[in-house]
């Protein structure tokens, strides 16, 4: 049920591409790295390993550097991802740990900077097991925004899951089957939508959840969300595709699998906004974007879906479109830990060319002139809650900023929290409270504010925010629908 | 198509926000990008305007001959830092002549802390006087500082009531009686004992500060009790424990605990511990990350949101274009791999100091890394640093140096490129961590860039 057929090329080599990156700079023929000895920060054993040199600058007199005084070392095996200087780069200035929702009420959880640098490090040093405690990590990816040294957080968590899921997680345990199950929603939600009514009665039935929270570990607490009659692919295909032809102006949409099976009205809104503005939208063949199966620790799941992606996406890149997101980590995962995690022919350009919906409508259009004179024609008022991943791409406040001066509409910021759900995390009953102590501060704030409809780029943040507060969510493309184009 | 605003202000601390909203209240339209969440979540929480004035002359010159680590002076050759000053302006004119605060006078610290007072609120005390006031911070030394959070305000030095100090053994940065020793030591006008009580130890042994601060916010069970009953019970029974010089025993009347009591619900926690106690609470200042940084961070950041201002954080400025005559026409930002144009009439850089990395060094030399504004530097390294690792570091007062307007000079003196401000640790001339000036510095050339910039672009 879990198996998805094609593209399955059992490649497991990923995240080599940057090793190159991290030791530019220095020389590195063979993936060799130089120390160069212009760091300040130099462990006891350096001068053991690297050939027994007592002093960089030659002696206590000299203030010339002898570049021949160095060997280059080889030190990591061929293949493996080079961390080394994000690690490095770590002064444990504990940014990050005060950043990270799940620290602030899991008692368990020793938080990013153990779960990146330190065990990193623990790692190279002896071969030391990865910390089980990684699969607390709830991957809101708060840490790479916090740092201020630039440690690449996130993708030490997702390489240090990746490996403990591959390596020592029990493969019929329910929770690797749970966590499996959960990672590729989209199989589900395909299944799904071919009968999408019972579907979504069946998923809610009181006791098959009270069997599922025993025995699969999915809170009962949850409600499954409504799978549309009609996909966003199917409305696509009815209506003949395409209404605007353009070749200068081009766009693919990544609805992903959320604005496909159970919010087709995103992807409608999507559409039907750019085509507004003139452009030419093409829905190219696509899979999952990775980021369910990233939080899960399955990385050949997640590469089997990106080669797909990548492969579609990079087509329509060569026709002049640009790649849009409506979902925030779905960009966020095309974007950087496409990059970060695997290597795949074209993968920089698909990340280079791939924006969110809002965020490129914004650079490319006169948005702030087209709101001017415009109104969804009634009084509106949105408590907006920004996904931490719309944050770590600068995209916190566009929503706030864009509908600000427009007529008839109030859009309050509810604060800085985390919701709490990041996609999976508060999907497991051993997380499901967790999940709702972190999103109490963000369900109070909704409730303070004016609105009574909620606004949220994230899926997953819409179910936690409808959940906490029983109100409405809107995606913000919705009313810029109900404003420009209605 | 570019992403327009009047004021673009590089940088989201303390010099960054004050730009921004000083700009704003002069009627232009700002934005405030920065690359990080705020450093103001690493910063003390205190706003300091000037405590001490450091000497920046030996008291004999240095020995002729190449610049060596040997030629430096031994410590006790350079004269001993004048004060803490009982009220920063008046050492404003001791300060060297490139000195930010020489710069754009004594008005702009005092038009600054007004402005700061105007965004905090009640939040903050010390508005009401020109004198510093002297807080305890977690080292055991104490500080002159302008303004101070009203969390810590109970626990003033000047203040002669007896204090209880309570630390917890799993905090190992934070020795409670080390702490009360400490400041016993250095004259205190008030009796102090430091106790080290169990509470802490019902969490995990490196739990986080924000893992207590929510705690205490929700008043979870700890064991079975809700936090701040069992924090007041942990303490109770060592409200007897200050002995004064003739050993008569006092009840304190105010007690001291590291800066995590609550983040939300901080007065609330505060209230009900001061309560169940029947004495004072404050906290005291520790190191990064903190408390009252994260707090007074949420508090500016909602101030900005009601000024209108826009801002951004997560994407660095990674390039520029200028236009025919020079003047920077877009900032180029980093979202995630594509290079976004930023256009504004006028740019404020507050992007911090060599702490910060709104400096950036190697062994070559030390650059403004974003706009590759000059830097001045002696072009022999030896020359950047003396060996006594708390002197008269040269390199702390590395940075851009403005005109009295805070415009961005080249190495030639001339303006560079004609639109650029600077505003806080950016600027150099500073030796800001052994003055205790950052924040009064921050709060200053915010405020004239802000301001500046905005004028500019309204003619």
């Amino acid at each position: 049920m879990t198996r998805d057929t094609g593209h399955d090329d059992g490649d497991e080599r990923h995240g080599t591409n940057n090793t190159d990156e991290s030791t530019e700079g220095s020389s590195h023929s063979d993936g060799v790295v130089r120390t160069d000895g212009g760091s300040d920060i130099e462990s006891d054993d350096r001068t053991a390993t690297d050939g027994g040199v007592e002093s960089v600058t030659g002696g206590s007199d000299s203030t010339e550097l002898d570049p021949d005084a160095y060997d280059p070392i080889d030190v990591f095996p061929e293949g493996e991802l080079d961390l080394r200087d994000g690690a490095d780069s770590c002064y444990k200035c504990t940014s990050c740990d005060t950043s990270c929702p799940v620290a602030e009420v899991d008692d368990e959880f020793p938080g990013p900077k153990f779960q990146g640098p330190e065990q990193w490090r623990l790692k190279r040093k002896e071969d030391a097991d990865i910390d089980e405690s990684i699969t607390s990590c709830s991957n809101c990816m708060r840490c790479d925004d916090a740092c201020p040294s630039s440690v690449p957080l996130s993708q030490m968590h997702n390489e240090a899951r990746g490996q403990f899921v591959e390596e020592q997680m029990e493969k019929l345990s329910v929770e690797y089957v749970r966590n499996r199950i959960l990672a590729n929603y989209r199989t589900s939600a395909r299944l799904a939508s071919i009968v999408p009514r019972l579907s979504t009665y069946a998923m809610n039935f009181g006791p098959a959840r009270w069997v599922m929270d025993k025995t699969l570990g999915i809170p009962k607490e949850r409600e499954f969300p409504e799978f549309a009659t009609t996909t966003f692919r199917e409305w696509w295909r009815d209506r003949g595709g395409a209404q605007v032809s353009n070749p200068d102006k081009r766009v693919a949409y990544f609805h992903g699998c959320y604005s496909n099976y159970n919010t087709p009205e995103v992807g409608k809104a999507m559409v039907r906004v750019y085509e507004h503005f003139g452009y030419e939208v093409m829905v190219p063949p696509q899979k999952c974007s990775g980021t369910p199966m990233f939080a899960n620790g399955m990385l050949k799941d997640a590469r089997r879906h990106a080669v797909t992606n990548v492969e579609n996406l990079i087509e329509a890149i060569g026709e002049g479109a640009d790649v849009i997101a409506s979902c925030t980590s779905c960009s966020m995962s095309l974007r950087q830990e496409y990059p970060e995690l695997f290597d795949i022919h074209g993968i920089e350009d698909v990340s280079d060319h791939t924006f969110e919906a809002l965020e490129y409508l914004r650079i490319h259009e006169d948005l702030t002139g087209a709101l001017e004179e415009a109104s969804p024609g009634d009084e509106r008022s949105y408590a907006y809650h920004a996904p931490c991943h719309a944050r770590n791409q600068g995209l916190s406040r566009q929503a706030v900023e864009t509908f600000r001066d427009v007529d008839g509409v109030t859009m309050e910021d509810v604060g800085d929290s985390c919701s709490g759900i990041s996609g999976t995390y508060g999907w497991k009953s051993e997380k499901y409270e967790k999940s709702m102590e972190i999103g109490e501060e963000m369900f109070h704030h909704m409730e303070d504010a004016e609105g009574e409809v909620g606004m949220t780029e994230c899926p997953t943040c819409a179910m936690q925010m409808e959940h906490g507060t029983g109100y409405e969510i809107e995606h913000p493309l919705q009313l810029l629908e109900d404003t420009l184009v209605a | 198509m570019a992403i327009d605003s009047d004021v673009l202000v590089v940088g989201g601390g303390l010099a960054g926000i004050t730009a921004a909203i000083a700009a704003s209240r002069e009627g232009a339209d700002v934005r405030l990008v920065s690359h990080k969440a705020s450093t103001l979540r690493q910063a003390s929480g205190l706003i300091d305007g000037l405590g001490y004035v450091p000497a920046t002359e030996p008291a004999k010159p240095l020995r002729e001959g190449p610049p060596t680590a040997g030629r430096n002076l031994d410590p006790d050759e350079w004269p001993d830092p004048e004060g803490p000053l009982a009220e920063p302006y008046a050492g404003i004119d001791s300060l060297p002549e490139e000195h930010p605060y020489r710069l754009v006078g004594a008005d702009a610290l005092r038009d600054g802390l007004a402005l700061f007072d105007d965004l905090v609120g009640d939040a903050y005390v010390g508005g009401h006087t020109d004198r510093n006031a002297l807080v305890p911070t977690f080292g055991g030394g104490v500080k002159p500082t302008a303004r101070y959070p009203e969390s810590v305000a109970a626990g003033l030095a000047s203040d002669d009531r007896p204090m209880l100090i309570v630390g917890f053994r799993s905090l190992t940065e934070y020795d409670a009686r080390a702490f009360a020793d400490r400041l016993e030591a250095s004259g205190v006008p008030f009796d102090v004992a430091g106790v080290e009580v169990e509470f802490a130890e019902a969490f995990r042994a490196d739990a986080k500060i924000t893992r207590f601060a929510k705690a205490l916010d929700r008043n979870e069970p700890v064991d079975g009790t809700p936090a701040r009953e069992a924090l007041a019970k942990a303490v109770a029974p060592h409200l007897h424990d200050v002995v004064d010089d003739d050993g008569n025993v006092d009840r304190v009347e105010r007690v001291g605990f590291p800066a995590f009591l609550g983040d939300d619900e901080a007065a609330a926690v505060r209230a009900d511990l001061a309560d169940r106690l029947g004495a004072d609470v404050f906290e005291i200042p520790m190191g990064p990350p903190s408390l009252p940084g994260l707090r007074l961070e949420d508090r500016l950041y909602d101030a900005l949101d009601a000024e209108g201002v826009r801002f951004e954080t997560g994407i660095p400025v990674v390039d520029y274009e200028t236009d025919a005559d020079g003047r920077i026409q877009h900032l180029l930002l980093n979202r995630k791999g594509s290079k976004i144009p930023y256009g504004a009439d006028a740019v404020v850089l507050a992007t911090g100091g060599l702490v910060g990395k709104g400096l950036d060094s190697d062994r070559e030399g030390v650059r403004e890394p974003v706009l590759d504004l000059h830097v001045p530097q002696p072009s022999d390294r030896y020359e950047w640093f003396v060996d006594d690792a708390f002197g008269e570091q040269p390199y702390a007062r590395f940075g851009v140096r403005p005109d009295e307007r805070l415009r961005a000079l080249d190495e030639n003196g001339a303006v560079a490129y004609g639109n650029v401000w600077v505003a806080g640790a950016v600027v150099g001339g500073a030796d800001v961590a052994r003055e205790k000036s950052a924040s009064g510095v921050s709060l200053a050339t915010g405020l004239v860039a802000g301001q500046e910039a905005a004028r500019e672009v309204r003619q």
